[in-house]
């Protein structure tokens, strides 16, 4: 309700200040995508705002064509659907157990995964580590090490100790066990905040590229984002050269320039995980607002 | 539930151990499903959390990639004690590391931490419909993903012929197009924003989070005293987070450190060098692209021991402002 100019002035304000939000957003994306379905000589000529000037399918003709990017689309889908599952049952199992008042050792448990927050080996220890376990170069390097989120464990347990405690008990009764239990009666009640650490854990796998990066050579196991921070990196030496220079080779070679095949990469990268989000989105805002409430 | 009592051994004498001790393989063999339940993340945690932390006395002598199996060297290798922690406080790269690191969490933090609760008064004030619920969703795309993507994306609107130089150019404020991501002191400054662009929409959850959990009546009482909207921002809205708003700020010093690595790595070329290597990047170059592998880790060390002190100091600060705030 505006009730006066004074109010009015101040939603103006607001509005003002949520456009502006809105646009500085959303806009870098837009640009993104229109420059991929521009056509690659007309791109040079720059100024490209709102609209594709001359709409061109070839640069997402080119890098669908390549088999380097299906490679990478495999082994970052594989990695996804493997490795998500997982961790979310690795996650859910621990918080289930550390949920319980009567563990014993309960609170040695805690501060052995709490500990690991706050402190690490570093890099270097690291990867000396997945070599002494075989796992440079493997494809398992991508799920195992990722087995494991402490963040995340807080958020279930978190959850698990606000659902009724008669639930368990009237189980016990009927002669359950904690196994019985956990996944006839627990796991079923706690999927919104699965959902959530399931999204923020598959999200993680889709983006994630420092591990193949630095952890794989070969071709084969480079994922999708990692294939992307190649083609930027070739992009980040071509600026040194100068500007002309570079007009001169693209159109020299080839119809697609190297600006419009990297914005249509980005785009493939980026499309499904702007097309998931969304809809877990009531999740991840209640699971964030829980797990922060504890932590 | 069967509440057991809880065993004080040492103070009840030999007996009560007894049946203590007796008590717990009971109550362990009672709950062995759980241990169950809970050995992949136990098993995944020591191999991949612990293991490296042990592995961090390479930083102690002097490892080499055909010296042997890794953890062989520690028995094999020369013992070199703090060689290379007086290495790197002595090569002149040090005071570099630590100023980029350091203005870069600061500045980060200069845009970062206000934006998201500016936001979040502002989204609060939206009235509710398919609008606000539009742009709470973008507003959390950033967040969602990769610092590659971001880096392309950044990368593009500052270009040369990007968006930003063509509007900068189009309305004459300056007549060449600005090189941005040539320019060394700018490095920290896109960083901070970048940052701030990325993690704005999401952040600000916590801060409508503790806002949806106001007391509707305050408002009432003000606007039967006549208060305007601001001003029922500025006296109910703003207060009632300020808990919140102090517990995040001191979580955020603790984390002041971590500038980052995927940003810097993804973003910088090699005109910004002097500017952009922070601590996590330089150990990268470093332990593994150079094979300097000791003093890779020696650097990793040192920021580890450091940022966990920074966070335990912190923490126990944001524990005792949250006690004041409770009672």
């Amino acid at each position: 309700m505006i009730r006066d100019r004074k109010d009015f002035l101040f939603m103006t304000f607001v509005y003002a200040f949520i456009v502006a939000v809105f646009i500085i957003t959303f806009y870098p994306f837009w640009n993104v995508f229109i420059i991929s379905l521009n056509s690659a000589e007309d791109t040079l000529r720059g100024n490209l705002y709102l609209w594709p000037r001359e709409f061109s399918l070839a640069s997402y003709a080119q890098i669908l064509s390549d088999s380097e990017i299906w490679t990478a689309i495999r082994v970052t889908v594989l990695r996804t659907i493997i490795g998500t599952p997982l961790a979310v049952l690795t996650i859910s199992m621990l918080a289930y157990s550390l949920s319980k008042r009567e563990l014993v050792a309960g609170r040695f448990w805690t501060l052995y995964f709490v500990f690991t927050m706050y402190f690490g080996g570093g890099l270097i220890p690291y990867y000396m580590v997945l070599k002494s376990y075989n796992l440079i170069d493997n494809f398992m390097v991508f799920v195992v090490p990722g087995l494991m989120n402490v963040f995340y464990m807080i958020i279930v347990r978190t959850f698990i100790q606000g659902l009724p405690q008669e639930l368990d008990e009237s189980a016990k009764m009927d002669g359950a066990n904690y196994m019985h239990i956990f996944f006839r009666i627990i796991l079923p009640l706690t999927t919104p905040v699965l959902a959530t650490i399931g999204l923020f854990t598959a999200i993680g796998h889709w983006n994630s590229w420092f591990d193949s990066y630095v952890f794989t050579y070969k071709p084969e196991l480079k994922t999708l984002q990692a294939v992307l921070v190649k083609i930027l990196n070739q992009y980040q030496t071509g600026s040194m050269v100068s500007e002309a220079q570079q007009m001169a080779n693209s159109s020299k070679r080839l119809a697609v320039s190297p600006d419009t095949i990297r914005m249509a990469a980005t785009m493939v990268a980026t499309l499904p995980i702007i097309m998931v989000y969304p809809f877990l989105q009531k999740y991840f805002v209640k699971g964030m607002t829980l797990g922060a409430v504890k932590s | 539930m069967i509440i057991r009592p809880k065993a004080r051994p040492g103070i009840n004498g030999q007996p009560a151990v007894r049946a203590a001790k007796a008590g717990l393989m009971a109550r362990l063999k009672e709950q062995r499903l759980l241990y169950v339940l809970m050995l992949p993340a136990i098993a995944a945690t020591l191999l991949f959390s612990y293991v490296p932390m042990f592995g961090l006395y390479m930083a102690f002598i002097n490892y080499s990639p055909g010296g042997g199996a890794f953890f062989r060297q520690f028995f094999t290798t020369e013992f070199v004690g703090l060689q290379w922690f007086e290495y790197f406080f002595t090569n002149g790269d040090f005071v570099r590391i630590m100023r980029n690191t350091l203005a870069q969490s600061f500045l980060s933090l200069l845009f970062g931490f206000p934006l998201p609760i500016i936001l979040a008064l502002m989204i609060n004030e939206m009235r509710n419909g398919w609008f606000k619920r539009t742009f709470q969703t973008v507003s959390y795309m950033p967040h969602f993903i990769s610092w590659v993507i971001a880096a392309n994306i950044i990368i593009t609107m500052l270009s040369s012929g990007g968006v930003i130089n063509n509007i900068l150019t189009g309305l004459g404020i300056v007549d060449e197009p600005i090189a941005f991501m040539q320019k060394g002191p700018l490095f920290w400054w896109i960083i901070a924003l970048g940052n701030a662009w990325k993690d704005m929409g999401f952040n600000a959850i916590m801060y409508l989070a503790a806002i949806s959990a106001i007391n509707p009546e305050l408002y009432e009482v003000a606007k039967v005293d006549g208060a305007s909207r601001l001003k029922q921002m500025l006296h109910i809205t703003l207060p009632s987070i300020k808990p919140t708003i102090v517990i995040l700020a001191i979580l955020a010093v603790g984390g002041i450190l971590n500038a980052g690595f995927d940003q810097q790595y993804l973003l910088q070329n090699a005109t910004v060098m002097n500017y952009a290597e922070v601590i996590d990047t330089y150990t990268y170059k470093y332990g593994l692209q150079n094979g300097m592998f000791s003093y890779g880790a020696a650097v990793g060390l040192f920021k580890s021991v450091v940022a966990f002190i920074l966070v335990i100091t912190v923490n126990q600060m944001a524990k005792r402002m949250e006690e004041q705030s409770l009672f």
